[in-house]
């Protein structure tokens, strides 16, 4: 049996059917989750894709976090469930306080959407252990908010604890502190990042097949849970 | 609250028939308020007048353009593709496999004018709902863009709001922005032109119309609250016309909120995927006013609206506001009672709120009640369809001869090698030729996963289907000089342009939407300039086989008595059976040899060149022959079929120089080129003959590909070879004997010129 990986649907999200192709991509097997639902579907990791969840007023993220679904999410996060945002799904994860920092306008103030390389930090998250250390990877960045933002404490602490998993090479999009655009929490079970992988899995609309990773990671510590059970 | 104010109904109507009514004031002409009392027997009431005012204002009734856009429908090609035409609000055509594909084009250039960021915001709005109340779901939008001269402190401001506002709306509707044209130029400088397309599929089955048939089916409005925006879009609608005391008057552009829209989007896809819609129609200019005229004239005739019903964000509108606020976000069904809960479940489920404001009757009349007083008794289709139509004068100005007798041929040229290096540099940084991604990077082009190609791809390119692969391409063009020097060639250039750029993808050229930008139509001049485009675009189309299947008219684009260069945009829609073989614009392997496809004349009227270098305009547009132009296309969609090309880009703006310097510097590798016999490298590179396209071939199809073009006769001649070695690490490109540029300097020039000026 394949894993079965939710992907979550706010209203306003926007890249939720790209995350689900990613999965299928991956090898596993999409389960759409709808905001106001509360059962998670038996779901065996979970994606909070990209867009403008109720279209970002107050502030990106904001009101998703109380989400029926999300109370879910996070006790399950807790519980150890791979948890990935990717762009709006980060803000969702950081104003959650699943993972710590938030992320505020851009530098230069502009909506930026370019093919962006990222070195892979940590190769030992739930979404990254298909990377071997330090791989570089080409992926589609396109945010306004998208600048990693946390005080001195917390990035010297995410630096020492190796949980700045993907960090921006050859420029820096958006003045993220570090150039971090992506982050795990304690445990690594929870990642958020800014790029998009899910649109990095197809030659013929993407730059790369550089984002299939995430997905064969859970689904290849998915495999070695189920031989351990 | 209680509403002192008395309301104008059909009963006092009746009564006081001498009541001075505000019709100039609301743009209508003494003979059109005599024509609507003649039709309705009596004057009409405040709540009539207003509909009639903005139903047929130029607007919504092509009451200018009517007699002549009748050719698109006189001249139509031979072709099975075409599922519903014009006057719906978008176009179908079949694209095979049971898909069908609906497009449109449509400007908000005043607005945006106005109020740059929600003008572009709304243009983008307004089109994706004509989309969606088709039946179909959105796949990308474009953007063919004019403004003033790119140094011009106003264009900044116009620009950059633009810009925002089509990025702003368009990222959060989470659509790919896939292409459009950015073109600076004198004439706009007072009135830019933002267009806006959108690109929708479906499959034949879920085509939807705006048709409210069924008697005692109800009349659901769903979406945004109604407010108090854009009422001034109808001018004088302000309340001391109608009631002193009512409120003030108020902003006359629209405010957008993109993520309504895209639950809009999701559910009328839902209910429509349900099978519980019987009609549906967006809610854009004149509102409520337009969207219930037209739904009751194209269906049963009939319908009642009660319109204290309407949801509103600002209680104290008149009904006559209320008729024709133009808040976004809105549409409106047609329901059968028994389906009405379904319907309303599915609104709750995205919080859209929606609620019964009619019904269709078999009256044949279209009546509208406020507080239990009838305000509005008229026939439909005489406030829908059957406004009035204009025969404007028009005439040849006196001023075309001598324009067309002012030939580029005099101006001087560049004639060493240093010059022509000089020349090209100059043209590669202008604001028309330079590089756009500081503009196209704001637009989100990923989204949905389905995007193939982009800009600055020739066509911007989408699957629409991921088991098959099946897709489309789209490309929007225009050069507004080459159509001031003769309208009717001019606009077929459009066309051709348009052809060729979605041909170079792969994809077959199948029909087309258009976008036609002019001055006022009340000047001789301009009309016949529109006369001259419009016959040109039909006899064109009929010429190419691509029927026209919809679109959009825009006059009064104009500072003073100064029109804009008269612009029709055409967008040429292509198919592809699988968008895997389609062709992109640079070449990837050393070796591979460049070729030119078609015939380099000495044509620089209108040319780039002059422009950037002269500043002139003047002369003759460059030939064209339509059934080259077809040649081309079939040879690209070959080449494309076969895998005989590795590449393939349109030459015309800033001719084969420009071609190969953007083909370079997308591949990031240099190349080896050359000056064919029997022309100057001047010519070579700097002409812009129409039919031409610069194709890129493996060593191992070159006789394949020249055997093609030799037996259909076709001009293909070998021109470069791709060469990444030329001088170690830095990639160049060679002109020559003539003179080298490294494409680190190109790129710098091409990408420096619009971050310089508005970053």
């Amino acid at each position: 049996m394949s894993a079965r990986i939710g992907v979550v649907t706010f209203p306003g999200t926007l890249d939720d059917i790209d995350a689900a192709r990613a999965v299928r991509i991956g090898g596993a097997e999409p389960v759409n989750l709808w905001h106001a639902d509360e059962d998670l579907a038996g779901i065996d990791a979970v994606i909070l894709p990209g867009g403008f969840s109720y279209g970002d007023y107050l502030r990106c993220g904001a009101i998703s976090r109380f989400a029926p679904l999300m109370t879910r999410v996070i006790e399950r996060a807790h519980e150890g469930m791979p948890v990935l945002g990717i762009c709006n799904g980060f803000q969702i994860l950081c104003e959650s306080h699943l993972l710590p920092g938030a992320l505020a306008r851009n530098d230069g103030l502009h909506f930026v959407c370019r093919d962006q390389w990222l070195r892979v930090e940590n190769s030992n998250t739930a979404w990254t252990t298909a990377y071997s250390p330090d791989s570089e990877i080409l992926v589609p960045l396109k945010n306004g908010e998208g600048r990693f933002v946390a005080d001195d404490y917390t990035l010297d602490q995410l630096e020492g604890e190796g949980r700045v998993v993907f960090r921006y090479l050859r420029g820096n999009p958006n003045g993220s502190y570090r150039d971090i655009a992506g982050i795990c929490n304690e445990n690594g079970n929870v990642v958020g990042l800014m790029p998009h992988p899910e649109h990095a899995v197809e030659d013929l609309t993407g730059p790369s097949l550089d984002g299939v990773g995430l997905i064969t990671s859970v689904i290849e510590n998915y495999v070695a849970q189920e031989s351990f059970a | 609250m209680t509403d002192t104010r008395t309301t104008d109904t059909v009963a006092s109507a009746g009564q006081s028939p001498d009541v001075d009514q505000p019709y100039a004031e609301l743009g209508l002409k003494d003979d059109e308020y005599q024509e609507i009392r003649r039709i309705l027997g009596r004057r009409p009431t405040s709540a009539e007048l207003a509909m009639y005012s903005v139903m047929w204002s130029e607007h919504c009734s092509y009451k200018s353009s009517k007699v002549h856009l009748r050719q698109f429908g006189d001249k139509v090609p031979e072709t099975d593709a075409m599922l519903v035409g014009i006057g719906e609000n978008a176009g179908v055509v079949d694209i095979g496999d049971g898909w069908a594909v609906t497009f449109k084009v449509e400007s908000h250039n005043h607005p945006s004018y106005v109020e740059p960021y929600q003008g572009a915001a709304t243009g983008v709005g307004g089109i994706v709902r004509d989309i969606i109340s088709m039946g179909a779901r959105p796949l990308a939008v474009m953007d063919p863009l004019r403004f003033g001269p790119a140094d011009a402190p106003d264009t900044h401001r116009v620009l950059r709001g633009v810009v925002e506002g089509i990025g702003g709306y368009g990222n959060c509707l989470g659509l790919p922005n896939i292409g459009g044209e950015i073109v600076f130029d004198e004439s706009y400088l007072g009135n830019p032109l933002v267009n806006a397309l959108c690109v929708g599929a479906m499959k034949h089955d879920d085509v939807h119309l705006a048709s409210a048939k069924g008697v005692g089916n109800q009349v659901i409005l769903y979406g945004a609250r109604t407010g108090g925006d854009g009422i001034g879009g109808v001018s004088v609608l302000a309340s001391e016309t109608f009631d002193a005391d009512g409120p003030a008057k108020r902003p006359s552009v629209q405010v957008g909120d993109p993520f309504m829209e895209k639950l809009l989007i999701e559910c009328t896809l839902e209910v429509l995927g349900a099978g519980i819609v019987e009609g549906i129609q967006d809610l854009g200019g004149a509102g409520i006013s337009c969207a219930t005229s037209e739904l009751a004239s194209n269906g049963d005739g009939g319908m009642h609206v009660e319109l204290d019903k309407v949801l509103l964000r600002d209680a104290t509108l008149t009904p006559e506001e209320i008729l024709m606020s133009e808040s976004q976000e809105r549409m409106c069904a047609v329901v059968q009672p028994e389906n009405v809960e379904a319907f309303l479940e599915i609104c709750k489920k995205w919080d859209v709120e929606a609620v019964v404001i009619g019904e269709v009757t078999d009256s044949g009349r279209l009546t509208v009640d406020w507080h239990g007083e009838q305000i509005v008794d008229v026939p439909p289709r005489s406030v829908a369809h059957d406004g009035p139509v204009y025969e404007r004068p028009y005439a040849r100005p006196d001023w075309q001869d001598q324009l067309q007798a002012d030939s580029a041929a005099k101006l001087a040229r560049p004639q060493t090698g240093e010059e022509l290096r000089e020349t090209l540099l100059r043209l590669v940084g202008s604001s028309n030729l330079a590089d756009k991604s500081w503009i196209t990077n704001q637009y989100d082009r990923y989204v949905r996963g389905n995007t193939v190609l982009a800009q600055p791809e020739d066509a911007g390119v989408v699957r629409v289907d991921e088991e098959t692969g099946r897709g489309v391409a789209i490309s929007t063009d225009c050069n507004g000089r080459f159509t001031k020097l003769d309208p009717y060639k001019g606009a077929q250039l459009a066309l051709a342009e348009s052809y060729r750029n979605v041909a170079a993808t792969g994809a077959v050229p199948l029909a087309i939407t258009d976008c036609l930008n002019f001055g006022s139509p009340e000047d001789p001049d301009v009309m016949w300039q529109f006369e001259q485009a419009v016959t040109g675009l039909a006899d064109g189309c009929l010429q190419l086989g691509t029927p026209v299947t919809g679109g959009n008219v825009s006059f009064y684009n104009q500072t003073g008595e100064a029109p804009i260069l008269p612009t029709p945009v055409v967008g040429v829609l292509g198919v592809f059976d699988d968008v895997d073989r389609r062709t992109a614009m640079s070449w990837e392997s050393d070796g591979d040899q460049i070729y030119l496809l078609g015939e380099t004349r000495d044509e620089f009227d209108g040319s780039e060149w002059a422009h950037v270098v002269h500043g002139h305009l003047g002369g003759l547009p460059p030939e064209l022959d339509l059934e080259a132009e077809r040649q081309l296309g079939q040879i690209l969609v070959a080449a494309s079929r076969d895998g005989m090309i590795t590449a393939a880009h349109d030459v015309s703006d800033g001719g084969v120089a420009q071609a190969l310097v953007e083909m370079a510097l997308k591949a990031g590798t240099g190349a080896r080129t050359w000056t064919p016999d029997g022309i100057d490298t001047f010519t070579h590179l700097f002409s812009e003959s129409a039919t031409r396209a610069v194709v890129v071939i493996p060593r191992s199809e070159e006789l394949r590909f020249t055997a093609m073009c030799q037996a259909r006769s076709f001009p293909c001649t070998r021109i470069g070879v791709v060469d990444s070695q030329l001088d170690g690490d830095n990639q160049l490109l060679e002109f020559g004997d003539d003179f080298t540029v490294s494409l680190n300097e190109l790129r710098e020039t091409h990408t420096a010129t619009l971050p310089n000026l508005f970053a």
